[in-house]
């Protein structure tokens, strides 16, 4: 846990000017004012936007499109941090930002506390080679290679010899489920395994930060929910840090630690899921927001009254959601909630749970907490 | 009448004046430089003739069958030099064979880089197509007066003229395959944080090859369709018994000599089609196409 763990919500109203980054151990990756505008002149476009014109005005006046405006992020380590956006929200521009596969027109990208774009082509490339490694949503394999070589790849490029990298190949392989298919052309397999493929070669490389490109999106319903739980368990295990892009609420509400969304390239919110559930910031948010089930979306911890109270005779575990709590209070009124060790650190009610289920309306009074 | 605007005759006498010059001046060193030119066809054809006819159809038969795993195409490319064999073509069918082979593998060696070129930079395809255009539609006989000139008749007029109309195909299709690589695939690639040599040869290369072995073929052909013209400036070969068969009016010798020609055609155009199809299976775009 870090400080930007317990913030609970961020509307975000970046100064056109960010300020520069303070290196930040905990911090994965940091974002700062990163604008990136598609077109010849960018710079001229750039001056434009910065001087408070919309997307659709740049784009109008210069025909340059803006993919990313001003977008600040902050990525602990050791999370699965999800953007979430519709396509063309600029999110798929946003994460090729983090491995410079885009250069941005303004901004600074400090990942691991060294800054990405003062790299030298070669530092670029040992970057790539030993700290990010990336799964796409067209897969990316490599249709002359056998499964077990395409795994092996990203080793391959780093210089790993053949035995040690064949013997890691083999072992991500069969912890993404796919033994038996080592030698297996990338086309003899499903659209399921062909992401396992793409999975594993990630894995392989060990590095501490995978990037994640609407991964899933290409998959049906039940595979790609078995994929997300896949995920989930290999991170839990392995503490990677992830970024993963999608334009599926659902899945970066059962997914991601941390969700922010993005609308036009710009950063419309950031926070824990619930926050983005129970506090859309605005409008674009609350549409997506509509079409979720907020009983599994939503952690009792979240909403609970917290403090010292007399124990209560039903329980849950501060980890379960609105829906595993609502069946309790057939027979009870206040239903505690433990923490991992057992004790009781609040309890809930039966109006709590259908205040958060129920339609957000914006509450003009209520203001949003402040960082502390 | 289209009026005069200007007076072209000093134009031309000063093309034809530097022609002259280059012709007195750089002939010898032309001709020192095309040399190994010189060297590789001689080199081919005499291998071609010295080895025995059964070892030659022995071979071309194995290529066939490695290529198709198959026994038709063997048994086409049996016939097929039975007929040169049985036409009396046999020692002629070599030498236009050796000519084929040597501006094949010219064309190889320097339209793949050149290919390569292209498909990094917007502005040098934009630079070479039309050098290209004019290649393949100048009519041949206007550069090859011009190389007949400086290298006098022979055999490396003929072949320096059969490179220059048989390479573009190759040049375009190299860049075509190279361009139309999966950019999905490519990003990938750059994303594990190759370099763009590790791309080229490890990504690139192996999945344009299909199409650049199409080039391979197109360029043999074009090579095949040059020989009369070739055996023209003393290329000899099929082209020659061609030419005779039209000079004497003597129609079956032209008639075998060109059938002879189609046969070579049939045998090369088959096999390295045959192979294009296989690597393609084997990188699995047979479907996808």
């Amino acid at each position: 846990m870090n400080a930007t763990d317990t913030l609970p919500n961020k509307t975000v109203a970046a100064p056109a000017t960010a300020p520069a980054i303070t290196p930040d151990r905990d911090l994965a990756i940091a974002m700062r004012g990163v604008t990136k505008i598609f077109g010849d002149d960018p710079q001229n476009a750039l001056s434009l936007l910065q001087s408070g014109r919309s997307k659709s005005e740049v784009q109008a006046e210069t025909n340059h499109v803006v993919g990313l405006d001003n977008v600040s992020l902050d990525i602990a380590k050791g999370q699965i941090f999800v953007v979430m956006g519709l396509s063309g929200s600029g999110k798929s521009t946003l994460i090729r930002h983090v491995n410079r596969l885009i250069e941005p027109t303004a901004g600074e990208i400090i990942v691991n506390g060294k800054d990405v774009l003062k790299m030298s082509l070669d530092e670029l490339r040992t970057y790539r080679r030993t700290q990010v490694a990336m799964v796409f949503q067209k897969f990316g394999l490599m249709p002359h290679r056998s499964v077990i070589d395409n795994v092996a790849y990203g080793l391959e490029v780093r210089g790993v010899d053949t035995k040690t990298r064949l013997r890691e190949a083999a072992k991500w392989i069969e912890i993404v489920g796919l033994s038996g298919y080592e030698q297996s052309q990338p086309r003899q397999l499903s659209g399921g395994q062909q992401q396992r493929v793409g999975l594993a070669r990630a894995l392989a490389m060990d590095t501490d930060i995978i990037l994640m490109d609407e991964a899933f999106s290409a998959l049906d319903p039940l595979i790609r929910s078995g994929m997300q739980d896949q995920l989930i368990e290999l991170q839990k295990s392995l503490g990677k840090t992830i970024l993963f892009i999608t334009h599926d609420f659902d899945e970066a509400l059962k997914i991601g630690d941390r969700i922010a969304v993005l609308k036009d390239g710009a950063l419309q919110q950031e926070g824990k899921p619930e926050d983005i559930v129970l506090r859309p910031a605005n409008e674009h948010i609350e549409e997506f927001v509509r079409e979720v089930n907020k009983a599994r979306a939503i952690h009792v911890r979240s909403i609970m009254d917290r403090g010292e109270f007399d124990p209560c005779e039903a329980s849950v575990s501060k980890d379960s959601r609105c829906e595993d709590v609502l069946p309790m209070f057939a027979e009870h009124q206040w239903v505690g909630v433990l923490d991992a060790d057992g004790h009781q650190i609040g309890r809930i009610t039966l109006k709590q749970v259908i205040k958060a289920l129920a339609r957000y309306t914006p509450q003009p009074a209520e203001t949003p907490p402040t960082l502390g | 009448m289209f009026p005069e605007i200007i007076d072209t005759r000093p134009l031309r006498r000063a093309v034809d004046d530097s022609l002259n010059w280059v012709v007195r001046n750089w002939g010898g060193a032309f001709e020192a430089a095309a040399h190994p030119l010189l060297m590789l066809l001689k080199s081919i054809e005499n291998l071609l003739i010295a080895t025995p006819w059964w070892l030659i159809i022995a071979i071309l038969v194995g290529i066939a069958w490695l290529s198709t795993r198959n026994w038709k195409l063997p048994a086409v490319v049996f016939v097929a030099l039975l007929f040169l064999g049985v036409m009396d073509l046999w020692n002629d069918a070599m030498t236009t064979m050796a000519l084929m082979i040597a501006a094949t593998l010219t064309a190889i060696v320097i339209s793949i880089p050149v290919g390569v070129w292209m498909s990094r930079s917007l502005n040098v395809r934009k630079a070479i197509t039309p050098i290209l255009d004019l290649m393949q539609t100048l009519p041949s006989f206007v550069y090859l007066i011009p190389t007949v000139m400086i290298f006098g008749p022979g055999k490396i007029p003929a072949l320096i003229a059969t490179i220059v109309y048989a390479s573009p195909p190759l040049v375009r299709l190299t860049d075509l395959g190279l361009r139309s690589v999966d950019p999905a695939v490519m990003e990938a690639s750059r994303a594990f944080g190759t370099n763009p040599r590790q791309r080229l040869l490890g990504v690139q290369i192996p999945l344009a090859l299909p199409t650049i072995l199409a080039g391979v073929n197109q360029t043999t052909m074009m090579a095949l369709s040059m020989v009369v013209i070739a055996s023209m400036i003393g290329a000899g070969g099929l082209g020659y018994q061609v030419l005779q068969g039209i000079g004497r009016l003597e129609v079956s010798r032209g008639l075998f000599a060109g059938l002879g020609i189609v046969a070579l055609a049939i045998i090369f155009d088959r096999v390295t089609q045959s192979f294009g199809k296989q690597l393609q299976a084997r990188i699995g775009l047979a479907e996808a196409r």
